[in-house]
């Protein structure tokens, strides 16, 4: 047995059944939540608003928003998964496993960033509903929608094992990301910034993420979009080592 | 023939400093059932997590089914299946996505014929489709029992398998520790009940403060635990044993006024009778008598004593 894949596929389809039995919360939630912003932002503000780069303000915000989400709730999704076997015990059971840190890690992740990409999908759904809407690239927008999924919920996996506390487990998404979000460009161009606050923008990661991901849909971001995937690419590749090295010294799961 | 566990040089020391385990060597045979003994903290849990990968070892080796625990973990640990001593269940999962995940997980393809048979052998079988928070402990720990044997393990351990366990469970536990033993299932069980080893085990193993003092067949060992003490309080103080008792190995105690006699409650003799006899002969009388089963705390601390004399 070199590839434990009945073990992989057994823990993504546990998952994935917790999202179906959880629905309300998992993809109900934020699709309301991002419709609300859709009402205020698009419709009720952004009718009075200018365009950015040309594109009216409505359709401006759909990736950001749709990022905002992908953030929170893969981080959420990435962390719970391997979280709650550790506060309620059951990890012992994945520990005595004969699955490797790789395939645990491919199993939660694969699990969480599926989540992630299906909410992305529904949100953009929605929003074509309230604001007309042009996707570009759609090859590209897939493919960040995919790689910035899979790197938060790894992130959410690393924020997993390291929590000792639900209250830890809702610090970095709370305090670090969604601050980070809103001042990456999400509702604005970084270009609409002072020259100085451009410059210190540039030292947020998820202006590139951001970034990137409107260039799929409009063609132009904020930085060229090589450069986006370049770092989405480092984000993942850095983490995945970091989770690399939790699993070689066991920390925060083995005695 | 090596073997199914081998446990060379042993030792683990916690972050903390302390010592639970302290090389330990040990060899358990294919197809018996082995019961580890000792008090609470004594290093049997942490000896059962070591060779289940959820503990790392601090010195020494361990082989399960012939493979290295940390070389070939993934040939080692799919011989084994683990009931922990703490009841923690993914709680608003249903019996049977559980004990699915975890034929799963130990790199076993699906088997529905086999888990329902499982789960009724259990008597969880219309459990089923419950939430494992709607059970009652006694179910829960079957469940978890469920998990572990849901890959078909050749090696079973079983820390604490009774620990607040009602009778009837209980039953139902050790009929099957006897049916696993009967197709060949090495089983581990670690308790601090000697009617438990006496019960079920071939083998026993004491360990205390992660020593292993002491191997033995049961029944050599049982003989060991099965002494009694019997207490007489005089009428009147005797200054020194009559030399009529002498065939009894007695003590005087308590100024005169107290004589103690131990024996060993399983044999065929146990020499109490004729002792009353020959005292009521002698003319000794007494005011009272107690018998006292030897503790465990006692019998380990005999063999703490005895383990010390022989190093």
């Amino acid at each position: 047995m070199a590839f434990n894949g009945h073990g992989v596929w057994a823990i993504y389809r546990f998952e994935m059944a917790r999202t179906f039995r959880t629905l309300w919360q998992s993809i109900i939630t934020p699709v309301v939540t991002t419709a609300l912003y859709f009402v205020v932002f698009g419709s009720a503000i952004g009718s009075r608003m200018g365009g950015v780069s040309e594109v009216p303000y409505g359709a401006f915000i759909v990736p950001g928003l749709i990022m905002l989400s992908l953030f929170t709730n893969s981080i959420f999704n990435g962390s719970f998964g391997i979280y709650f076997p550790k506060f309620t015990g059951t990890i012992y059971e994945l520990l005595s496993a004969p699955i490797s840190p790789l395939e645990t890690v491919l199993a939660y992740v694969g699990a969480a960033a599926t989540k992630s990409v299906i909410l992305g999908l529904v949100i953009l759904a929605t929003a074509a509903l309230f604001v007309p809407l042009q996707i570009l690239h759609p090859f590209w927008m897939l493919a960040f929608l995919i790689l910035i999924s899979a790197t938060f919920s790894l992130f959410g996996f690393i924020i997993g094992v390291w929590a000792q506390s639900f209250e830890q487990l809702n610090f970095i998404p709370m305090l670090v990301v969604t601050p980070l979000t809103f001042l990456g460009g999400a509702f604005y161009s970084i270009d609409m910034l002072p020259p100085a606050w451009q410059t210190v923008s540039l030292f947020n990661p998820v202006v590139y993420l951001i970034s990137g991901f409107r260039w799929a849909f409009f063609g132009v971001g904020d930085v060229p979009v090589a450069i986006s995937l370049g770092a989405t690419l480092i984000f993942f590749f850095v983490l995945l080592a970091f989770v690399g090295w939790i699993f070689r010294t066991g920390w925060r799961l083995k005695n | 023939m090596a073997g199914v566990i081998e446990i060379r040089g042993l030792t683990k020391t916690y972050k903390s400093g302390l010592k639970a385990l302290d090389a330990v060597d040990l060899s358990i045979e294919k197809g018996e059932i082995f019961a580890l003994l000792g008090p609470n903290g004594a290093g049997k849990t942490t000896m059962i997590s070591i060779v289940c990968g959820i503990v790392t070892s601090s010195e020494g080796s361990v082989t399960a089914a012939g493979h290295d625990i940390r070389k070939d973990y993934r040939k080692a640990r799919s011989a084994i299946g683990l009931v922990p001593q703490e009841l923690t269940t993914d709680a608003f999962e249903t019996v049977w996505a559980t004990v699915t995940l975890s034929r799963g997980l130990f790199g076993k393809a699906p088997n529905k014929p086999f888990i329902e048979q499982l789960l009724k052998d259990l008597s969880l079988w219309d459990k089923k489709d419950a939430k494992i928070m709607t059970l009652s402990g006694g179910m829960k720990r079957r469940v978890m029992i469920a998990k572990a044997l849901s890959h078909e393990p050749d090696i079973l351990f079983l820390d604490e398998p009774t620990a607040g366990v009602d009778v009837e469970l209980r039953k139902d536990m050790w009929a099957m520790v006897r049916r696993l033993r009967e197709r060949g299932v090495t089983i581990i069980l670690t308790t601090h009940y000697i009617e438990e080893a006496e019960e079920m085990a071939d083998r026993v193993g004491v360990i205390l403060k992660g020593r292993l003092v002491l191997v033995e067949e049961k029944t050599a060992l049982m003989k060991k635990l099965g002494r009694k003490t019997l207490t007489l309080q005089l009428q009147e103080p005797l200054t020194a044993l009559p030399p009529e008792l002498a065939e009894w190995t007695l003590a005087l105690n308590a100024d005169g006024t107290e004589l103690e006699y131990v024996f060993d409650s399983n044999a065929e003799k146990t020499g109490v009778p004729s002792l009353m006899r020959r005292l009521s002969d002698l003319g000794v009388g007494f005011k009272d008598l107690s018998t006292k089963q030897s503790s465990l705390e006692d019998i380990f601390v005999g063999l703490v004593h005895q383990s010390r004399e022989a190093a």
